[in-house]
């Protein structure tokens, strides 16, 4: 009603203008365009035209926010525990933090990617790595939750990865740190020559997404820093920056500078994948976890491998070429058309650019100026599609918008730098707050960029926001890129270090997005699917509790014969169907996390009772009209009592009618 | 708010009036005000779910049975109520309990003046808890009343053909995503 009054009203004001101007004709124009406040406003109830998945960096998760508003969607566990979903704290997610170390409960999350068919976006899943213990995990983009996640042998400072092939043939990972292979007991300074750097290219399985590692690269020691994929003529190929060739294993912002040239390291690895397949390389003893998560048994096993299959790339002649590249680059980022390679020289004043063909004609004419490890070093003009002049200071990543130009970050500059790809001319530039690190447009690793928004994530930021202490959170700046000069539309706030990002069309996955996991279909091994089948056992000092929830109460509600030093088992299953409505659960003194159950899924908490009483449990989440009354309790007796095993719910027992 | 909200746009519509005609050619920053307000929502009841079990509404929706209270809720205006996450128990009276009403009673419930009397008697219907079969037998043998989200208490009674709710006959039960309905064929019309 009010709307409509409110039309009315804009109506006969509308006509009372055009009619005393007399003049009705009117165009967009810069006023409009200008304001950048409506261009970021996602109205109450409207949708964000994409998704933006933005790496937690140190906090080892990656986020879900919505572009252009920026809101926060979720923060999705991947690396680090989080006690919010009970990930690493329940039984069933354990599983997927194990490694050759053990339980780990933090990462370092880097750079993640989303799956392509055919050099396009096609939304199934979401790689990313982790650095520290070095690790790649899949985000599944049905239910947003990490489904697998694998360690990486032989490896350290898994920093050139996790990008994909044009169809998602293989996830590569590459290690930053070089190490002793096979690992051992060494003297330092022994480095030179006997650490090797792994390029590790891991299979994805296309129905499933299963991760298997293919083979590793065993390359020269030097630092291996980013890289990307060929695509469209350069599909096939991957390529990798590299510093240290110095090889220095101490003091490396001084001895990892000396070189005026490092290099981009071309890797054809469709042909080393047929040197694989015609039964090439050497199997080598390893140690590496693999753990996979399933909807099904809504559980995560892991598993420990204890091989991996080597290639030297001597074994594979004419697969693997060096590009000299300026000063220590960084980022390594093809354009759509995978003609054009990007090196960003941290420490040059110029950016590099090579070019494919170019690649492949300097190849053909063997224009090689000697080798590194028997690997051919091209002559650095023989592969220089281009240089951009002196664009600004300190040129960490690129990224496309797939009409033809390249913005570039510059992290001592302070600014994004948009260029021409082919006459190399600067078009324009603005500062950035401040110092950033990667961009992201949607799709801007892909064939086919939505060239619509940039993402910059800055490193510093001081006085952007209300301060909270000596740490403020790191930013991420909107860009509007539609027009020829860049216009900043926002700055908004990340959770740990906003490092790398993956944009996607919502269009293109939110209709896949899963809303209740199918109670019928819940194969865990402790599941309850009716409260009447709900039961308590003891097994020796295990109590087993099947436990159900559903609005609003637990069943059973009320469990005696508990004794201290027993070990409780809460194997708990919402039997809710219904979207949007998970329970939790959290027991008085458990030195756990809380669950948080989603409709139709089973978890299981351990508790250790350490003292008698009647203790208390309840929902966590605000689950309905009666969360309130969404509670139990626990009888625990002492130890040795002859307290019988009881359950029941509203005094009776769950089977009685 | 709203007004104050509206007030301002006006004056902005009429500001901007008096620059364009001055100055001549910005008159389509008119409709620009517009966006200022945020739209009206659509309440929970206009979610789309394919997936999920259906909820409370969407089961007597399905069904020729509840068609008169169907349109009474909506009349009511407790669409959103009734999807609500609850849990919900709600005793659904079929059509042809309505005929039993006297004459006029529903056309004149209907009127868009008796909204409020109409959600009263609906709500009359709604215990706000999950009440299975087995539970409103449970009910009856502890002696406990149902407390309605109309504030009144109906008496459950476990007779030998069945459960009755407020003096009828529990006909058939249907769990819901949100909790239960039991169909019945009389109007539980609370006393005043």
């Amino acid at each position: 009603m009010k709307t409509i009054f409110k039309s009315l009203l804009a109506i006969m004001v509308l006509s009372m203008v055009l009619g005393s101007c007399g003049k009705g004709d009117s165009k967009k124009n810069g006023a409009l365009s200008g304001n950048a406040a409506e261009r970021v406003y996602v109205a109450p109830g409207e949708y964000d035209e994409f998704y933006a998945f933005v790496s937690g960096g140190f906090s080892g998760q990656l986020s879900v926010y919505g572009l252009p508003s920026g809101r926060l969607f979720k923060v999705i566990p991947v690396f680090s525990v989080d006690a919010e979903k009970a990930y690493g704290f329940n039984e069933e997610t354990k599983p997927m933090l194990n490694t050759s170390h053990g339980f780990i409960p933090w990462g370092d999350s880097h750079h993640p990617d989303i799956s392509q068919t055919g050099g396009v976006l096609d939304g199934r899943w979401v790689f990313i790595n982790e650095n520290n213990t070095p690790r790649i995990a899949k985000i599944d983009l049905t239910t947003f939750e990490t489904t697998e996640i694998l360690e990486i042998p032989n490896s350290a400072g898994n920093h050139s990865s996790s990008f994909v092939t044009e169809n998602t043939e293989y996830v590569v990972a590459g290690t930053r740190f070089s190490i002793p292979f096979p690992q051992r007991d060494m003297p330092i300074k022994e480095f030179k020559g006997n650490f090797k750097g792994a390029l590790t290219f891991i299979k994805v399985d296309p129905k499933d997404g299963t991760m298997d590692i293919k083979f590793q690269l065993m390359m020269p020691g030097f630092d291996y820093d980013l890289s990307h994929p060929g695509r469209g003529d350069s599909h096939g190929w991957f390529f990798f920056t590299t510093y240290n060739t110095e090889e220095a294993n101490s003091l490396l912002e001084v001895n990892a500078s000396q070189n005026d040239k490092d290099f981009i390291a071309a890797v054809n690895w469709k042909k080393i994948e047929e040197y694989v397949n015609n039964g090439g390389g050497t199997k080598m003893p390893a140690k590496y976890a693999h753990n996979v998560y399933s909807d099904e048994v809504h559980s995560a096993t892991s598993t420990m491998r204890d091989e991996v299959l080597i290639v030297n790339p001597s074994e594979v002649p004419g697969a693997i070429y060096f590009m000299p590249t300026p000063k220590s680059p960084h980022g390594c980022d093809v354009d759509p058309s995978g003609e054009y390679i990007v090196g960003n020289g941290k420490l040059s004043a110029d950016l590099t650019v090579h070019s494919f063909s170019k690649l492949i004609k300097a190849i053909e004419e063997k224009k090689f100026d000697g080798d590194a490890y028997g690997i051919p070093i091209l002559q650095f003009e023989a592969t220089l599609a281009g240089v951009v002049k002196s664009p600004g200071l300190g040129p960490l990543h690129t990224e496309f918008d797939g009409k033809g130009n390249a913005y570039t970050t510059f992290f001592i500059s302070s600014e994004v730098v948009k260029w021409k790809l082919g006459t190399w001319e600067v078009l324009d530039r603005k500062s950035t707050y401040y110092s950033p690190g990667h961009l992201m447009i949607p799709g801007g690793n892909s064939g086919k960029p939505f060239g619509k928004y940039a993402l910059v994530m800055n490193k510093i930021t001081k006085d952007r926001y209300l301060p909270t202490g000596p740490e403020v959170t790191q930013s991420a700046q909107l860009f509007d890129i539609t027009g020829e000069k860049m216009v900043l539309l926002s700055d908004f706030p990340t959770i740990g270090e906003p490092h790398y990002a993956a944009g996607i069309p919502a269009s293109l996955i939110m209709s896949k997005s899963k809303k209740i996991y199918k109670l019928e279909e819940n194969k865990h091994p402790f599941a309850t699917k009716s409260q009447s089948t709900a039961k308590v056992i003891r097994k020796g000092n295990e109590v087993h509790i099947y436990m159900t929830m559903i609005r609003s109460h637990f069943a059973p509600d009320n469990i005696e014969g508990v004794q201290v030093g027993d070990k409780v088992f809460f194997h708990i299953t919402n039997l809710e169907q219904d979207y949007d409505v998970p329970h939790g659960f959290a027991m008085i003194g458990a030195q756990t996390s809380e669950l948080l159950i989603m409709p139709g899924q089973t978890e299981t908490s351990i508790w250790e009772p350490k003292q008698v009483g009647v203790w208390p449990f309840y929902c966590t989440d605000f689950c309905s009209a009666l969360h309130q009354e969404m509670q139990g309790y626990i009888r625990v007796s002492p130890k040795g009592s002859n307290v019988p095993i009881s359950f029941t719910l509203d005094g009776d027992a769950l089977d009685a009618e | 708010m709203k007004k104050i909200n509206l007030t301002f746009s006006l004056l902005a519509v009429l500001a901007l009036f008096m620059v364009s005609c001055s100055g001549g050619e910005k008159k389509q920053e008119v409709t620009e005000t517009k966006t200022e307000m945020a739209p009206e929502g659509k309440g929970q009841s206009a979610v789309i779910d394919d997936v999920s079990a259906a909820n409370a509404l969407q089961v007597a929706k399905s069904l020729d049975d509840f068609k008169t209270l169907v349109a009474a809720i909506e009349a009511a205006g407790v669409e959103d109520a009734v999807v609500n996450v609850g849990p919900l128990t709600i005793f659904a009276p079929v059509n042809a309990a309505f005929d039993k009403l006297p004459a006029g009673t529903l056309d004149d419930l209907l009127k868009p003046e008796n909204k409020s009397k109409l959600a009263f008697i609906l709500v009359n219907h709604v215990a706000p808890a999950n009440y299975p079969d087995s539970q409103l037998k449970k009910e009856a043998k502890k002696g406990r009343k149902l407390y309605m989200a109309s504030g009144k208490y109906l008496l459950v009674e476990d007779k030998e053909d069945g459960i009755y709710v407020g003096g009828t006959k529990i006909l058939k039960s249907v769990k819901v995503s949100n909790g239960w309905i039991h169909v019945i064929d009389n109007v539980l019309v609370p006393a005043e």
